[in-house]
């Protein structure tokens, strides 16, 4: 073969691979949705879907074994939103601390303590909110319900502790999603407020905050998805039963189920784990395409 | 005539120069919010750090944990924490970089781009748990790789390949239209072109992605705990790191996890906590002083 032959050959060759390599992602999406359905409903034929996503009773090793997840649900909704409600505001109040208010000093220490917060590893957080978090949550149960017979004390693992780490968690998500978006408005708009005679604080809630509004709702659905898809460190500070999302009960989220059971789990009680990983793979395909959708009207926009 | 109001509807005097008590309270608000993540950090740092030094030493770091030996130490974990990284770099450099490179200088606009943009973004949406499951699924049982370091590795290349593809595209795009345009003009094929000044002057970005994806698989547990397992023991010759492969080893953190919760030993928790955070800091560091290189102008 001569030269020329052998790089025609070659650059075609490159060409085919090159494309498999982009097509990989497609195949990967496709191969976990598949594997997500197929194995997650069986479990919905043998319980039986009200039973299931409609059960509150969870005893997958009793003789009369019962698999209803609707608390382990609504512990992850109602987790993720308060975590989203704590985390969100203060996101958003330290981004504007970094894009508005602070001078470079000031932001040279924040930006880079921000950035440093989202590399810790979950399982520090973890770790760390069964150190310092469960202690303090069970004086605060002590107290709270000192006298009571009916509450189960959970030893500090409860709702509360999940909620604080997963809106520490979520925190760096929403900063930087936010100061981009606020780094986006225009100057004149600042400039323009500021001409009327309003103060800065008045120009940052009713002149930026509003024009980057997009962009800090995406951080939010972000944010939401994190704090939905994270297992590790709640698994550590939430404790280990099936409850009503109360803050002082002891709880287990969708993520934290497949961590706790997933090891030992067989039979039905197997399957049905896949199907709490199957309504999990639901909410955040919802959460993706909210945010795919968010994007791309971003992009239209801009 | 016209009357000019002076004052504004609350009865504060549009020229007098005082502050409005509003204004105060929300930029106190602002400077508590910032301040809260920074001493939030030395917070988690000084308590690691004061629970956790004593316990790394040379020992701590060289050995495993034996009862008989009465020895501490994380050396397995570490050793495997090694393995996975380099594995999953293998798996993952190459296609993702093939990907970058396939979508911005082969693909043309139209509806495989739409799709393989769209695999991606919801690639990189999916949570480390659902990778762990996926794995467990497909790599372990169906392709029968059983719990162990490969399908870990194999596992962590789906969960990173969107942020090296995403990296390396960004990369691509900076390089000067005129760099291509030159290289054609003097008879270069596309893929020689690539090869010799794209991926080249691509390059900074495309390390700055792959640290971190390493970052990110350090610090990576639930999808890990599934699928590459949690043994600890540290292969006796440099020639069983081969067969290593195929068995289960568990990462640092999934160590951490397990001394933290069913262990119950929280002295070697605090220990690997400080190994992590010494290595995340660094990596996050060595993000920094690339991206400083590569964009000089930037501050």
């Amino acid at each position: 073969m001569n030269r020329r032959a052998k790089k025609h050959v070659l650059e075609g060759v490159a060409q085919y691979v090159v494309t498999l390599c982009g097509i990989l992602a497609v195949f990967a999406v496709c191969s976990i949705t598949f594997y997500m359905i197929a194995k997650g409903t069986p479990a919905f034929f043998k319980v039986g879907v009200p039973q299931l996503l409609l059960g509150t009773e969870w005893k997958p090793t009793a003789a009369e074994p019962a698999y209803g997840i609707l608390y382990i649900i609504l512990s992850s909704v109602v987790g993720t939103g308060f975590s989203v409600l704590l985390g969100v505001p203060v996101g958003l109040l330290t981004a504007v601390f970094l894009t508005e208010i602070s001078d470079k000093k000031m932001a040279a220490v924040v930006q880079p303590a921000v950035e440093l917060l989202a590399a810790i590893p979950s399982v520090i957080y973890g770790l760390l909110g069964l150190m310092l978090l469960n202690p303090l949550m069970f004086r605060l149960e002590k107290l709270i319900f000192a006298g009571s017979s009916t509450h189960q004390f959970t030893g500090g693992a409860n709702m509360l502790s999940a909620v604080i780490v997963l809106a520490v968690m979520i925190l760096p998500t929403v900063v930087n999603v936010s100061a981009s978006a606020i780094r986006a408005v225009p100057a004149q708009m600042r400039a323009a407020s500021l001409a009327l005679g309003a103060s800065k604080i008045q120009t940052i809630f009713q002149v930026v905050l509003p024009a980057a509004k997009s962009g800090i709702l995406t951080g939010v659905v972000l944010g939401i998805g994190r704090a939905l898809g994270e297992a590790m460190a709640i698994n550590m500070v939430a404790g280990g039963s099936v409850n009503l999302p109360l803050p002082f009960n002891s709880v287990r989220f969708l993520t934290t189920q497949l961590v706790s059971e997933m090891g030992y789990a067989e039979g039905v009680h197997r399957q049905v784990l896949f199907a709490v990983g199957l309504v999990l793979f639901v909410f955040i395909m919802i959460i993706n395409l909210i945010l795919q959708r968010m994007r791309r009207k971003a992009v239209d926009n801009g | 005539m016209v009357k000019v109001e002076t004052t504004t509807a609350d009865g504060s005097s549009l020229t007098a120069s005082g502050k409005r008590p509003a204004d105060q309270l929300l930029y106190g608000l602002i400077c508590i919010c910032a301040g809260f993540s920074v001493l939030l950090l030395a917070g988690i740092i000084a308590y690691v750090l004061v629970r956790g030094i004593g316990q790394v030493n040379w020992q701590f770091l060289t050995s495993v944990t034996s009862v008989l030996k009465g020895t501490v130490g994380i050396a397995g974990n570490i050793v495997n924490t090694v393995l996975i990284v380099v594995l999953t770099m293998l798996a993952a450099v190459p296609v993702s970089v093939g990907a970058a490179v396939y979508l911005n200088e082969y693909a043309k606009p139209g509806k495989l781009v739409t799709i393989i943009e769209f695999a991606t973004e919801t690639l990189s949406g999916i949570p480390s748990i659902i990778f762990g499951l996926f794995g467990m699924m497909f790599f372990g049982q169906t392709l029968g790789l059983g719990y162990s370091i490969l399908t870990g590795s194999l596992t962590l290349m789906l969960m990173v390949m969107p942020l090296i593809t995403r990296n390396t595209q960004e990369a691509l795009k900076t390089v000067p239209d005129s760099y291509r345009h030159g290289a054609v003009g003097l008879g270069a094929g596309k893929w020689y072109t690539i090869r010799t000044i794209l991926l080249p002057s691509a390059m900074p970005g495309i390390i700055t992605g792959v640290i971190l994806a390493v970052g990110r698989i350090v610090g990576e547990s639930a999808a890990l705990l599934f699928t590459a397992g949690s043994a600890k023991a540290l292969p006796k010759t440099l020639a069983g790191l081969f067969p290593k492969i195929f068995q289960s080893g568990g990462t640092m953190t999934t160590q951490l996890y397990l001394s933290a919760t069913s262990e119950g030993d929280f002295d070697t928790a605090f220990g690997i906590a400080v190994v992590l955070l010494v290595l995340v800091f660094l990596i996050n560091l060595g993000t920094k002083v690339l991206a400083a290189k590569a964009d000089p102008e930037r501050k």
